[in-house]
């Protein structure tokens, strides 16, 4: 027993004065690129995708000589979705000397890592966070479009495309529905466009035609609605089955088949944002296809999103000629690559220009793309 | 003042109260008779306007005439909703018929969630649409803020009403129900059969309730197995408000409560519709306790 237990300490130790030796050995040739994010519990899904994406990009890049002349060692952290081990998972990361961030994936895990990774002078470059604030960071680049994207988009449309003059915003009390509703507001009042109702409905209940009133009395020439599909629904039925023809627009939410088949012929016409479709980019195309042949699966959520991460850090790096944390920002700012997402480069707040949404308008029973 | 908007809010204050009303009447009057909350009462609306959308899909695929469907649709709809409403009188409420109110009302939750989640195994969590069956009247075209389908739910609930109120007041049925309501064992010893008065009552109730399942279905054209909680928790609140037990009452509180929200929405904010309601509610019971048309139960001790 004795015996035994001494063998396994004196494993151990010569184990890791190997593993000290290999990685002392390895970092003088490899360039560190930390990927982080949550990689267990309920929340997994929405951060394993990206693990994969960074191993297809970083093994392309290396099969095709590396990055500098080094190749790419990545160094995975799971920050399971929380603040508080995010700080540990950032400041491991930090330990292993890695030279960027591919992640966090949770906004509020994003955000705490950004306050250590900012003094350190490291980029991070997040696939899924989309929290508006995080954009206060120096440091902070993301490939997917922010929270407000959506409501900007459907102003200027509103304004630009239909000539809204009167716009009543309805929401459906929820985060979600409510923060949309807030920032379509913000927008509205920026363009000069008078907002002549700002209510709340309850969802699930059985009639709204008291709200219907209100937007009819109103006079007003457009809604935006916050909320999801049941509650849009019900909405646009009841106030076409009342006569009122009111044009009418809601988020991602309401981008789905059930809408449609729900609301039936009162769906005509309706608008809706959504993320663009990747669908027929030739990268995004090929990304699937590596991915099946390699995970034997379709990949997961955000996958694009890091794949193009992935790419446009790995770009900016090549670039940039250094992995110098202001030459790398330049890079990302300047170098645009082409990303399953489309062609990409980023502006000064960090955020990925071209990647965003699209308007979609219900046109025989099916969205159909209306800008770009 | 605007009076176009005073007008179209009476209205949608009209449709509201009558859809509650469909409903507040199961609820009062298994109160009336057992002094039950039936909090199933909504699942069984609920499972009025599935069996009804079923009929609906099946009848529309054999080519039948709108005007078939349309009462083959509610007539399997109250047949199929009166046999839940009887099974779960002899189920769930009748072998605790001498226990405690508590253990009832315990089981009467026990029905709902059980209800809910069997109609969501059996057929699906998702929305789905529901046929607009009702005709479409071209005279209403002029009068702005009131729909064809706000009319057949406002004419029906008023023809139910009073059918319920002659059944009550002058058949013989009607007599016993109201002697099982004043007391239940007195009336038993005059040679009423309560057990059967009381599966009635279940079963007239739930009618109304699919009634009201396939018209306000088909008024919203959307339904999931969720929808009879809220309309149920509303209808009951309805039936408090206007003194649960009566008939009456029940359609006076739901117009109340529909005219409430209405206006509430309509001239102060959406947003705090659900407060006026309940602000309302608990204003109307610390003048009347008993509801407004309720009677003041005296306990002689």
């Amino acid at each position: 027993m004795r015996v035994s237990r001494v063998v396994m300490v004196l494993v151990c130790l010569i184990a890791s004065i190997g593993m000290v030796f290999a990685g002392g050995q390895r970092q003088a040739d490899t360039i560190k690129i930390g990927v982080a994010g949550v990689h267990s519990g309920d929340l997994a899904p929405f951060g394993l995708p990206t693990v994969n994406a960074a191993r297809m990009v970083a093994d392309q890049v290396n099969s095709a000589g590396g990055l500098l002349g080094r190749q790419i060692e990545l160094v995975v952290e799971d920050d399971q979705c929380a603040p508080d081990v995010a700080t540990n998972t950032a400041a491991k990361l930090l330990s292993d000397g890695v030279v960027a961030v591919i992640g966090h994936i949770c906004s509020g895990a994003t955000s705490t890592a950004l306050a250590i990774y900012e003094p350190e002078r490291l980029v991070s470059i997040s696939p899924s966070s989309t929290n508006p604030a995080l954009t206060d960071f120096p440091n902070f680049f993301r490939t997917i479009a922010p929270d407000d994207a959506q409501a900007a988009l459907q102003v200027a449309f509103a304004v630009n495309e239909l000539g809204a003059q009167r716009v009543a915003l309805l929401h459906d009390r929820e985060d979600y529905g409510r923060g949309l509703a807030e920032f379509a507001r913000d927008y509205l009042q920026e363009a000069g466009v008078p907002v002549v109702l700002f209510e709340g409905i309850t969802a699930g209940a059985v009639d709204y035609s008291a709200i219907i009133n209100r937007v009819a009395a109103e006079n007003a020439d457009l809604v935006i609605f916050g909320g999801y599909h049941p509650e849009a629904s019900k909405l646009v039925d009841q106030m076409r089955s009342r006569g009122l023809n009111t044009a009418f627009m809601s988020g991602d939410g309401i981008f789905n088949d059930t809408f449609i088949d729900v609301a039936g012929a009162a769906a005509e016409g309706v608008y809706s944002t959504s993320p663009k479709d990747t669908g027929d980019n030739p990268i995004a195309l090929a990304a699937i296809q590596a991915h099946v042949a390699r995970f034997g699966e379709e990949p997961g959520a955000f996958f694009m999103n890091a794949y193009a991460a992935a790419q446009a850090l790995f770009n900016a790096i090549e670039k940039a000629g250094s992995t110098d944390y202001d030459a790398i920002i330049a890079a990302l700012r300047s170098e645009a690559i082409d990303t399953p997402l489309g062609r990409l480069t980023f502006d000064e707040a960090g955020n990925a220009t071209g990647v965003g949404f699209s308007v979609y308008q219900v046109q025989g029973g099916r969205f159909v793309q209306v800008s770009d | 003042m605007n009076w176009e908007l005073f007008w179209n809010l009476f209205f949608s204050g009209l449709t509201r109260g009558s859809i509650y009303a469909l409903l507040a009447l199961g609820y009062t009057m298994v109160y009336g008779i057992i002094q039950l909350i039936n909090f199933a009462h909504g699942e069984v609306y609920m499972i009025g306007a599935f069996s009804a959308l079923i009929m609906v899909g099946l009848f529309t695929y054999l080519n039948f005439p709108v005007a078939a469907i349309i009462v083959i649709a509610v007539a399997v709809a109250v047949v199929w909703s009166s046999m839940y409403g009887y099974a779960l009188d002899k189920i769930a409420y009748k072998p605790i018929r001498n226990a405690p109110r508590l253990s009832a009302l315990i089981s009467a939750i026990g029905m709902s969630l059980f209800l809910q989640n069997y109609v969501r195994l059996a057929q699906t969590s998702e929305f789905l649409p529901f046929p607009r069956i009702l005709p479409t009247f071209g005279f209403l075209d002029r009068i702005s803020g009131l729909s064809s389908s706000q009319l057949i739910i406002f004419i029906t609930t008023a023809v139910v009403m009073v059918i319920l109120t002659i059944l009550i007041k002058f058949t013989r049925i009607g007599k016993s129900m109201r002697a099982t309501a004043q007391d239940r064992t007195m009336a038993m010893l005059t040679g009423v059969n309560v057990d059967r008065v009381i599966s009635l009552t279940f079963v007239i109730g739930s009618a109304t309730a699919a009634i009201g399942g396939v018209l306000i279905s088909s008024h919203i054209g959307q339904i999931n197995f969720y929808i009879g909680f809220l309309a149920g928790i509303k209808a009951f609140v309805a039936a408090v408000l206007g003194g649960i037990g009566s008939i009456p009452g029940a359609v006076l509180g739901s117009f109340v409560l529909g005219m409430t929200e209405s206006y509430g929405a309509g001239y102060i904010s959406s947003d705090y519709e659900d407060v006026f309601a309940f602000v309302f509610l608990v204003l109307i019971l610390v003048f009347r306790p008993s509801g407004l048309l309720g009677k003041t139960a005296t306990q002689k001790v």
